[in-house]
């Protein structure tokens, strides 16, 4: 599904990625794992095109298109999703106006007709109600006045109701208590882990895999992927820390 | 307000003026004048949409509420200019939005004076810029000796699409009172980069992305106006040509 070769970019014109090369199958779960400034957010913002994430060599193929070659809202429109470290607040619209319009806007380019208010409605209830979230939250401002545990719930909210092919989850554990870390966790399997997803987690912790098992566990130190293994690699991770395994 | 004779840019009032077409349409027909009586409610929706120049003059008797709602967005050049005078314990409240784009060149012009003591004035303002237009607001309050127990505000702010989009801002206070509020606040900025890169990345194309953001970024102005949906829509419309 997706195939990363050799990419290297950079943020500023700092380097940042030095040839990093991962591939994805539709059913699995991988986790990506590494010390603060390894490349880990620089990784998801390349993904997902994020303007002034420049990719200097490399190729990213998606599903059989060139990822690199897509604006934001085409990765979007081809099944791509990312879950942010800091979701934005965007004061003045609302989430269930954002998120009715985005949806629209990904089956319009998809040739398919748009969903009806009634209709869409109808799913954001069935997904908010999967991640525990008040129905009233969608209705509030995006983000706004959300803790730092709401933002990271209505992102997962975002990804059931727009249901993605891909999706890339910037330490989406980060700002989360143990109950939320659960729900959220069971959110990600009941809406991921289907034979034609598939899933990249960022993380710097072990917990949210003790929740979403993941079949693939990568290192990434200093721009690059050091080590892969499964999941006892994450949990050797825990134990020795990332400058034993990364040496 | 009223000049008698053709105004040049060193007249205060119209230094960010287009004085070719303020001259096409001198002279200018005597303003409006609206005088609601003591006690008495007035609310008006203003549309300039077709390059005008308005000039109202309003007098609020004691105790009187006015509501305006102004909407200015069309020709080359579009001028509203709003003369209030407030008497005792009167209420005045504009919510304006002006919305630009190509060469044109908009501006509101407010001079709210509160005649006599405990009278109120509240006046937001929003612009959005694209091209090269300009959008001015130059809003003058001034508070007679006597007019103590004032409150007054002006929250002005202005969105510039293009680096080379012009916003003025200019709120001026001429106070003789000692016992008053007198609130005024300006911005000037450009729509968030990353805001518009996290609506895109759930799939809104660029121009439907600031679209949602400036409707956002304006729509509060209109809050409570009797005709709201309609200057939503013609608001919603113009961003949509600005995109």
């Amino acid at each position: 599904m997706l195939k990363i070769e050799n990419l290297h970019a950079t943020v500023a014109d700092k380097p940042i990625l030095k040839g990093l090369s991962l591939a994805i199958n539709a059913g699995e779960i991988h986790a990506i794992m590494g010390p603060n400034g390894a490349g880990k957010s620089t990784l998801s913002y390349v993904l997902g095109g994020r303007p002034g994430y420049e990719v200097t060599e490399g190729s990213v193929d998606f599903d059989g298109q060139d990822l690199l070659d897509m604006e934001p809202h085409e990765r979007a429109a081809a099944g791509l999703f990312l879950g942010f470290q800091y979701p934005v607040e965007i004061p003045g619209v609302s989430n269930v106006q954002f998120l009715r319009e985005s949806l629209n806007a990904q089956r319009k380019a998809r040739g398919l007709e748009p969903l009806s208010g009634g209709d869409f409605l109808k799913l954001a209830r069935e997904k908010a109600g999967l991640l525990k979230m008040d129905m009233d939250m969608l209705k509030r401002p995006v983000n706004v006045g959300f803790s730092g545990g709401e933002k990271k719930r209505n992102e997962m909210v975002q990804m059931g109701i727009i249901d993605p092919k891909l999706a890339i989850l910037d330490e989406t554990d980060s700002g989360l208590d143990i109950d939320a870390l659960r729900t959220v966790g069971d959110g990600i399997n009941a809406i991921m882990r289907r034979p034609d997803k598939a899933v990249l987690l960022i993380t710097h912790y072990q917990r949210l895999l003790d929740y979403v098992q993941p079949d693939f566990v990568h290192v990434l130190a200093a721009g690059r992927i050091v080590k892969s293994g499964g999941p006892e690699l994450a949990r050797e991770l825990e134990e020795h820390g990332y400058a034993e395994i990364a040496a | 307000m009223t000049t008698s004779a053709l105004p040049s840019r060193r007249d205060e009032a119209w230094r960010y003026s287009d004085i070719d077409a303020v001259a096409a349409a001198w002279p200018l027909p005597a303003p409006e004048s609206i005088i609601v009586p003591a006690g008495g409610n007035f609310a008006r929706a203003i549309v300039q949409d077709a390059g005008d120049i308005r000039q109202i003059e309003l007098v609020l008797g004691k105790g009187a509420a006015a509501s305006l709602h102004v909407l200015n967005i069309g020709g080359s050049y579009g001028r509203i200019e709003l003369n209030v005078i407030l008497h005792e314990g009167a209420d005045f409240h504009l919510g304006a939005a002006q919305i630009g784009g190509g060469e044109q060149n908009l501006e509101i012009v407010t001079t709210i004076t509160h005649a006599e003591p405990g009278a109120t004035s509240w006046q937001v303002v929003r612009s959005v810029l694209g091209g090269t237009a300009t959008g001015t607001y130059l809003g003058k309050v001034a508070v007679a000796r006597d007019a103590q127990q004032t409150d007054s505000e002006q929250d002005v702010k202005a969105m510039l699409l293009d680096r080379s989009a012009t916003a003025n801002a200019k709120p001026e206070l001429e106070i003789f009172a000692d016992d008053v509020k007198c609130a005024h606040g300006c911005a000037i900025g450009e729509l968030d980069a990353m805001a518009l890169y996290y609506l895109q990345s759930r799939g809104l194309p660029p121009g439907e992305a600031k679209k949602l953001m400036l409707q956002a970024f304006v729509a509060g102005v209109f809050d409570g106006a009797e005709d709201e949906e309609k200057l939503q829509a013609l608001a919603l419309a113009k961003l949509g040509e600005l995109v």
